[in-house]
């Protein structure tokens, strides 16, 4: 292996890890906020118990993404300085706006949050958590806005002595059209994961029918949030389809495994492909369904991937152009597969919760439902690895589409020892870290909510409770 | 905005943001690293990492900004320094991560290996990246073996001179009395920790008086063996040797905010001597002076640098004032009592509550 294979497993390795917390971190912290405010508003014990108890969820969730982040920030110089130097006009900007706008606020007010509770004003210490909510909805904005513009460069020239590219647009780059697909995508799946994980968690205690005052009032806000951010990351994902058909075709052709233009596409449901002779052994699917999913009408045509090929070769010199077509075509399926379980499951939810016995166990299908939640905690993190490497390998082989292959943006100067080196320590560490950190949550979860305070009226200056969290 | 020189403001603002890591996370490092020696049980670690519980990670994205910054105003700059300094940068970020999560992760259970493993994790994470960054920085100034277009032809004891490791040195002595003196003001007056801090800054502060002027005057021969200065010689290194040996005369004062006020100073004028002695360049190449990373040759486009410049003339300050507000909130000192209580027992939640009350009372009646 060389040091661009090498470099590319580094990258995607880190990154799918750095994204396993990086949408706890994005949903969960909602929820604490919600469960904080109810809690200052009404001075009801079980929301200072919820708050303490997805808080400290959250506080272990959000050190391992702060820490994989800085590898995620370094790692671009490291191992592609190349790549770096060609986009850092346009790509560094919005970087360094995120540690300038996001990250500062982030980290400074979740030090204010976690060692606040007996210093602030109640009312000022629950804003602490919402800036937090605000910070990492931001960074995820600005570091979505760089990923974007390399999926769909726009508002940049090409220096001509340099060979560089160069921002003309900026407004352009923060208002990218594939970034509102990805914005919102992202966000919503984020918000499905935090709420998956409430979900399943209180599910948990609502089948031992342990602690059922709290996690009632848990699961009920978490099947709310589940709903709109499941059947909300289906809509999103499908508009984002659409405009795939037109910002990078290959890509979808793929996912789809389509190798031949046709009007009226059928939905892909199962295929077994032959990539040597570009061809479907076997091909099971939903009539007319791709071409609805990608243009919205019955016959629109769909580019398959022979003529893709044909066509790209013509317009950028004699290559291959085509991604690898398994991968992304059954990281599609996962994702959509793993999406519709979602939607199911919280619709069912939001039936029960509607109803009003979404912690009865005695009923048969509600304490089915109530068993399957914790497996479903599973679900969203399966959808979000699924469809980055959707969007990430479905574009190769450019590493910024149509302008830089993903070979010519490695590192000129770092030999194969240095980044097997750091492979294997990033392996090594992440895989412990991974085993303590998971180890940590279900202890948390063993050990269940704080202890009820009873028999106090509560004045709003005696809203708080002892310091969370302190060290 | 013709009116400034774009790549000058942004060597000044990326100075800025380093000084800015370099004196808030000093501290940091200086506290992980003495929790191994001034501790004496468990009880006394744990108010050290509380002192700099709730900044630390304000305190890091200052480094994560300036990258950013790097990246954003000199590409080339941050391709080159991130590609050559592979290695040192790999175990630098082994050492944050550890570090990073170990005050979180330490105190979730109390069994005793589970806390030594942490608090190695604290030490040896403290301890490297002081270490490091400051060979780094010294490389910066004193030239690395790179090639046309920012190609490092080293290999990794190219980044080893004696000069760079003089260097770390003195950061790593540098930033240990900087979290001393820390210590000595956030923990209890008198208490066992601060009085072993300022034990320790007595004669560390002699270490590091030593250490800074034999740094600076090496550096100042390098600046006058290539017959270029910058600005080295001038007031600057000269304060900064001057606040070197004032740190350890106000310790013997026992002047601790004084020596803190030092020990900032002291770091704050280091780099800054670096920065200028640096400036234009922004990377020195040790092969030929042609292949220098220069601000004029690594900037980024004028509408980039324009629109940084407006993001940081409005976001800059207002960071400044909650990171200050932050110090402000968790200015009290840290005792062994107030992180004793194991938290939130529900007894100890209601005789807080009543004695609160009960001092209302007595307000009430006087
Ligand atoms: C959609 C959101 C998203 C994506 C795609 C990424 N991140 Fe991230 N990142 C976050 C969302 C986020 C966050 C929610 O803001 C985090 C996670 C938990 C946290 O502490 O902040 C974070 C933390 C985080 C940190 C530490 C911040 C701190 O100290 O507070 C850095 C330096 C980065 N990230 C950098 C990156 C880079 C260079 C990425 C590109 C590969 C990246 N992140 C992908
Ligand atoms: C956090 C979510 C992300 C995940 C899970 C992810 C995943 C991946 C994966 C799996 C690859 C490897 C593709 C391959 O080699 O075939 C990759 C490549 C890459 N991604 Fe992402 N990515 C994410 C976000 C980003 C963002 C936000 C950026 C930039 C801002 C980015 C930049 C890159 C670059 C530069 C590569 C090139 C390396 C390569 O092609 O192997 N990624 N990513
Ligand atoms: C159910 C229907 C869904 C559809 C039709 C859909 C569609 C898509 C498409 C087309 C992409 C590729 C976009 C690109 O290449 O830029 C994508 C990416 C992605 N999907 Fe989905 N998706 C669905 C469900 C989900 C779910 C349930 C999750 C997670 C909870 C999820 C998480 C992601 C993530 C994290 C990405 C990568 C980021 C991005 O490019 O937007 N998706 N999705």
């Amino acid at each position: 292996m060389d040091a661009l294979e090498l470099a590319r497993i580094q990258f995607g390795t880190t990154t799918v890890y750095h994204f396993f917390f990086v949408p706890l971190s994005i949903g969960l912290a909602p929820l604490v906020a919600i469960f904080h405010t109810q809690y200052v508003r009404t001075g009801e014990e079980r929301y200072r118990r919820l708050a303490k108890f997805w808080g400290k969820i959250f506080l272990v969730v959000f050190a391992m993404g702060v820490v994989t982040g800085i590898v995620q920030e370094f790692q671009f110089g490291m191992n592609w300085s190349a790549y770096s130097w060609f986009v850092g006009d346009i790509f560094g900007a919005p970087l360094a706006l995120e540690g300038l706008l996001a990250f500062f606020l982030e980290s400074t007010f979740l030090g204010l949050w976690i060692f606040g509770w007996d210093r602030l004003h109640p009312k000022l210490h629950v804003a602490t958590i919402w800036l937090v909510v605000l910070g990492t909805h931001v960074s995820a904005y600005f570091i979505l806005a760089a990923n974007s513009w390399m999926q769909h460069p726009v508002g940049y020239t090409i220096d001509r002595i340099t060979g560089q590219a160069r921002l003309d647009d900026f407004v352009a780059v923060l208002t990218n059209p594939y970034l509102v697909g990805q914005f919102s995508h992202t966000i919503l799946a984020s918000w499905a994961t935090g709420a998956f994980l409430v979900l399943g968690i209180s599910g948990y205690y609502l089948f031992r029918q342990r602690e059922v005052e709290v996690f009632r009032s848990s699961a009920r806000t978490a099947v709310a949030l589940a709903v709109l951010a499941s059947i909300g990351v289906a809509f999103v994902g499908h508009e984002q389809a659409q405009h795939l058909t037109d910002a990078q075709p290959m890509k979808i052709a793929a996912a789809e495994a389509l190798w031949e233009t046709e009007a009226g596409a059928p939905l892909s449901l199962f295929a077994i492909g032959d990539v040597q002779d570009r061809r479907n052994i076997v091909d099971i699917g939903l009539p007319r369904g791709l071409a609805i999913l990608a243009t919205n009408t019955l016959d629109g045509e769909v580019q398959g991937i022979n003529d893709l090929q044909a066509a790209y070769a013509e317009e950028y010199g004699e290559a291959s152009y085509i991604p690898v077509v398994g991968v992304t075509y059954w990281s599609f399926r996962i994702m959509v597969g793993a999406g519709l379980a979602m939607i199911a499951l919280s619709l069912f939810g939001l039936v029960t919760s509607l109803r009003g016995h979404i912690a009865d166990h005695d009923r048969r299908f509600n304490r089915w439902w109530l068993w399957l939640l914790p497996w479903a905690i599973a679900l969203p993190f399966l959808a979000n690895t699924a469809g980055w490497i959707l969007t990430e390998m479905g574009r190769q082989p450019w590493v910024v589409y149509g302008l830089l292959r993903t070979e010519d943006g490695v590192s000129g100067a770092v030999g194969t020892g240095y980044v097997a080196t750091s492979l294997l320590g990033f392996t090594a560490i992440y895989g412990v870290l991974m085993v303590v950190t998971i180890g940590l949550i279900v202890r948390q979860v063993r050990t269940g909510p704080p202890e009820p305070v009873e028999g106090e009226e509560l004045d709003d200056d005696h809203r708080t409770f002892a310091p969370l969290g302190a060290y | 905005m013709e009116w400034v020189n774009l790549q000058t403001l942004w060597f000044a603002l990326i100075a800025v943001l380093f000084i800015g890591y370099f004196v808030l996370e000093g501290f940091d490092f200086g506290v992980g690293i003495l929790s191994r020696f001034l501790a004496s049980d468990d009880t006394d670690r744990r108010v050290m990492i509380n002192t700099i519980g709730p900044v630390w990670d304000g305190n890091e994205v200052w480094i994560i900004t300036a990258g950013g910054a790097m990246f954003a105003a000199f590409p080339l700059w941050y391709a080159t320094v991130f590609s050559s300094f592979y290695l040192p940068l790999f175990l630098i970020l082994l050492a944050l991560i550890v570090r990073g999560v170990s005050f979180e992760f330490r105190g979730k259970r109390s069994d005793d290996r589970w806390r030594w493993w942490w608090d190695q994790a604290i030490f040896w994470g403290s301890l490297l990246p002081a270490l490091l960054w400051g060979v780094a920085l010294a490389n910066f100034v004193q030239g690395i073996p790179i090639a046309d277009n920012g190609l490092y032809v080293g290999t990794l004891w190219d980044l080893l001179s004696p000069y760079a490791l003089l260097g770390g040195v003195a950061s790593l002595s540098m930033f240990t009395l900087h979290g001393a003196m820390y210590l000595a003001l956030k923990t209890e007056e008198g208490g066992v920790i601060a009085e072993r801090a300022h034990a320790l800054a007595l004669w560390l502060g002699l270490v590091v008086a030593a250490g800074v002027i034999a740094f600076l005057g090496w550096t100042y021969l390098n600046a006058l063996a290539v017959g270029d200065t910058g600005v080295v010689p001038g007031i600057i290194p000269v304060s900064a040797m001057l606040a070197a040996v004032a740190a350890p005369i106000l310790v013997r004062e026992r002047l601790h905010g004084w020596a803190f006020a030092a020990t900032t100073a002291m770091i704050a004028l280091v780099v800054l001597t670096l920065f200028l002695n640096l400036y234009p360049r922004l990377l020195v190449s040790s092969i030929d002076p042609a292949f220098d990373i220069t601000v004029s040759n690594a900037r980024a486009s004028d509408l980039t640098l324009t629109i940084m410049t407006w993001a940081a003339i409005v976001f800059l300050p207002i960071v400044l004032a909650y990171q200050s507000w932050t110090y402000w909130v968790f200015r009290h000192r840290i005792s062994r009592a107030s992180v004793e209580a194991p938290s939130d027992t529900p007894m100890q939640v209601l005789e807080r509550r009543l004695a609160r009350h009960r001092a209302r009372g007595q307000e009430r009646d006087t």
